[in-house]
């Protein structure tokens, strides 16, 4: 009710020649013991601009927001309302005073249907029946068709999104916050949704739109700040810039260059998956069906797709985490491998690295050490007559730090203690020094900074030059675009023929990965460099 | 005749304690939190709400008092489960160790002594209809609220918003958390109207069941409402159909052991435990897809301030 006055008292101000802005932030920081998350950031969001907040991963861009959504109190500084400070001690008071959010990881439940989970975003003032006919109603308005009785779980990433955005729309915010919505779409989901942003940007609401995609920003937006390790970098019109310069920003420096060595000579198939079909093995998994492609030494193999299509259980299937029934649906240098373990995988010349860093890619609570030797025991000497070879595993830890630039506190840290980035590089460094014939990997470079990616990017070209087959999964069309020789598209479980990546163009993926077939109809950019 | 009513009044009787106890217990899970203190919970109830009845010579404040007295030992699992974040299977196992010995410390002087029974409802003319009238209208009060409370819960869970934020809560805390829903403070809620539901379970048995107390008296029952809740999917019809099933077969086998049918009493006596657990098997293999247990079952919810 408070809040509510206040909008009414400011409205004079803002008939004035300068508007006042909708948001501002004065000073705002965030302490969590010694580590600064926001230091001392001042941002202005004006009605009717779509404002982007770049950074990279830790640059604190989720903690400002969560400041702003009232999910997490500030350490110092203030948050202005429309002229005005005020405190918000959660999220139900900062939607009454009109500001909406789209999480980046869906604040959805599985098991609920949609219309519930709506129902649970509202302040619940009106009745379920009066709140599903408005449901409908704004779904409609907005052109985002939902279906309010199916439960989430059997929703796609993109049906799932479309929940939060009509959720948080129907309070009728006047600012919205929507962190990295893009990450999870396909090309055409992305561009329905810029039609959405727009519309809301000609009504008047303002927008706030973390991303790291730059392209994307430069075409939306009006106003970009950069954040980069807590502090407000630069706030700037992104038409005007460049997407070079605006990464330079966000880096604080230039990216290293990923170069593929030209002629690369693809030569015997290494990994062939023959007709792999499998049953899921948990609730809402996705079944595998009829999943064949050949993989030769020299080559890599992108696979798009988005999340939950059966990325993971193919991975699982490949690495030997399930096993199918039929040997020869997975072909190992040659030998039959359906059947055979991890070990024995590994064994055969296989490496794998999972999406998951932290709890499938190593155990976060051990040493790098004892990590290393867990995917490396069989087949790189570190263990002999049963005793561990502490030196050895050693040894692997220091190869992997100075190959792949990995920054850590001390000799042998606990796997948890890294960041993201330098966990990656140690996790994709330790299995690529075993010389794999054949190198699975899941997710390569997903949250991790721009400068450990290209060098993980770096290193995976430089493997498949060397003659070992390499299959990257990943949801990254640029990626892909970058390092694979030929791109497959996941979707319902089912894998596409694969395209030349050069023919790759980012419609002909979009379309797949959104379950069409292609159709003849020719596509006109192409994704690649 | 007169048998088949008796054994129906029987299976009433012996079903009742666990539907109470496993509705409560359904409300907790379906929170995200999973009490395994419920035997515990139950037989402090039980010595509680005899030492009321005995000390008031009513009924009514034993039953208050066993109800209480649960409430109370789910405070304790409150505060360590939710409170501090100790592992929920720790804490719940135990309160049960806790509330055996602390019931038995609470009726030690109550062992031996008897009280009169609760009172079965009786209605000129109704319950004297042959066959149906005493199981209808002839009942203690006890059997009609179970039947209340299930009803009341299911209400509740899928007919009510506050329902709604329960189940949600189960489903998914970080999301509930992100939606500005105070996660701890509803799970507290659910974890105290389990407790005050198995307080009543545990009452129940020397207020109703037999009119004396024996430490030790809820013999497993608090297990087995675990199990029912498990089996039943977390819904509260299936609840129903399993909490009278295990007692109708607890009833029938021991009657089946008088007539000296050739099979071994051990055989015998594990069957209302095999029967359960096939049928209600049998029923959630009907529902295709989705899973049955709330996801946050169980996990520990620290929010970050």
């Amino acid at each position: 009710m408070q809040a509510h006055q206040r909008m009414l008292d400011s409205t004079p101000d803002g008939l004035n020649s300068s508007e006042p802005p909708l948001l501002r932030t004065i000073g705002l920081t965030k302490r969590y013991g010694d580590f600064l998350a926001n230091d001392d950031i001042d941002i202005d969001i004006r009605p009717g601009e779509i404002h982007a907040l770049l950074g990279e991963n830790g640059a604190g861009k989720s903690t400002l927001v969560k400041a702003i959504y009232g999910l997490i109190q500030p350490s110092a500084g203030e948050i202005c309302w429309q002229g005005r400070p005020v405190v918000l001690s959660g999220p139900s008071e900062a939607r009454s005073l009109g500001i909406g959010m789209v999480f980046q990881h869906f604040s959805l439940f599985d098991n609920l249907t949609v219309a519930e989970n709506v129902a649970l975003g509202l302040d619940g003032k009106e009745s379920f029946k009066e709140m599903s006919a408005r449901l409908e109603q704004v779904s409609k308005l907005y052109g985002l068709p939902l279906d309010p009785k199916r439960e989430v779980w059997q929703l796609s990433v993109g049906q799932r999104q479309r929940i939060e955005i009509v959720r948080a729309l129907m309070q009728d915010p006047k600012f919205l916050i929507l962190d990295e919505p893009t990450a999870v779409l396909t090309p055409q989901e992305a561009d329905q949704l810029f039609i959405v942003l727009e519309r809301l940007k000609a009504e008047g609401r303002a927008v706030l739109y973390i991303s790291h995609k730059l392209e994307e920003v430069k075409r939306l937006c009006d106003t970009a700040t950069i954040l980069r390790g807590g502090r407000k970098i630069e706030t700037c019109n992104p038409r005007r810039e460049t997407a070079a310069s605006l990464a330079r920003m966000m880096v604080g420096g230039d990216i290293k260059e990923v170069k593929a060595a030209s002629g690369r000579k693809t030569t015997v198939p290494r990994l062939v998956v023959n007709d792999l079909s499998l049953v899921p093995a948990e609730a809402h998994g996705v079944r595998l069906e009829h999943i064949s492609f050949e993989l030769k030494g020299g080559e890599i193999l992108g696979i798009a797709g988005v999340a939950g299509n059966g990325q993971d259980e193919l991975f699982a299937a490949l690495s030997g985490e399930r096993l199918s029934k039929d040997p020869g649906t997975v072909v190992i240098e040659g030998i039959a491998a359906g059947h055979l373990s991890i070990t024995q995988r590994r064994k055969l010349g296989a490496a794998f690295v999972p999406e998951e860093r932290l709890g499938h890619g190593t155990a976060p609570r051990m040493k790098l050490s004892e990590n290393a030797l867990l995917t490396g025991h069989a087949a790189s000497g570190m263990v002999h007559h049963g005793f561990i070879d502490t030196a050895a595993t050693l040894k692997t830890v220091d190869r992997a730090t100075e190959a792949f630039d990995v920054r850590k506190a001390k000799r042998d840290p606990e796997a948890a203690s890294l960041s993201g980035g330098n966990l990656q590089k140690f996790i994709v460094g330790r299995e690529i020094l075993r010389n794999p014939a054949v190198l699975v990997v899941s997710q390569p470079t997903w949250g991790v900074d721009a400068g450990a990616a290209a060098v993980i990017r770096q290193a995976l070209l430089d493997l498949a030059t060397a003659g070992a087959a390499v299959l990257v999964t990943s949801q990254d069309l640029d990626e892909l675009a970058e390092i694979a020789d030929r791109i497959a598209v996941m979707f319902h479980g089912k894998l596409s023929a694969p395209l030349a990546t050069r023919e790759a163009s980012r419609e002909k993926l979009g379309l797949l990965m959104g379950g069409s077939s292609l159709e003849p109809k020719e596509a006109v950019h192409a994704v690649g460099p | 005749m007169e048998l088949i009513e008796a054994i129906i009044l029987a299976v009433l009787a012996a079903s009742t304690p666990l539907l109470i106890a496993a509705t409560g217990e359904l409300v907790t899970e379906r929170s995200g939190v999973l009490n395994l203190g419920v035997e515990g919970m139950m037989i402090v109830g039980a010595a509680c709400g005899f030492a009321g009845a005995w000390l008031t010579g009513s009924v009514f404040v034993g039953a208050l008092f066993g109800i209480v007295a649960g409430t109370m030992m789910s405070l304790i699992f409150a505060l360590m489960a939710l409170g501090l974040a100790v592992n929920q299977v720790a804490t719940g196992l135990a309160l049960t160790i806790l509330g055996v010995g602390l019931s038995g410390l609470i009726g030690a002087g109550f062992v031996g002594e008897r009280i009169t029974p609760a009172v079965h409802l009786a209605v000129p003319g109704l319950t004297d209809i042959p066959l149906v009238g005493r199981v209808l209208f002839g009942e203690d009060a006890f059997v009609y609220f179970s039947i209340a409370l299930v009803i009341g819960v299911w209400w509740f869970l899928y007919r009510t918003r506050a329902g709604l934020i329960l189940r949600a809560c189960g489903d998914n805390h970080v999301s509930a958390h992100a939606l500005g829903y105070p996660v701890l403070r509803i799970r507290t809620f659910a974890v105290m109207f389990g407790g005050a539901c198995a307080g009543l379970a545990g009452a129940y048995l020397p207020l109703a069941y037999t009119p004396f107390f024996i430490p030790g008296m809820t013999a497993g029952r608090g297990w087995i409402a675990l199990a029912l809740v498990v089996f039943s999917s977390w819904r509260p019809g299936r609840l129903v159909i399993g909490a009278y099933l295990f007692g109708a077969v607890t009833i029938l086998q021991l009657h089946a052991q008088g007539w000296g049918i050739g099979i071994p009493s051990q055989f015998m006596s594990a069957l209302p435990y095999l029967a359960t657990v096939i049928v209600l098997v049998l029923l959630s293999r009907a529902r295709s897809g989705g899973s049955t247990a709330p996801a946050a079952l169980g996990t520990v919810f620290v929010p970050d301030r």
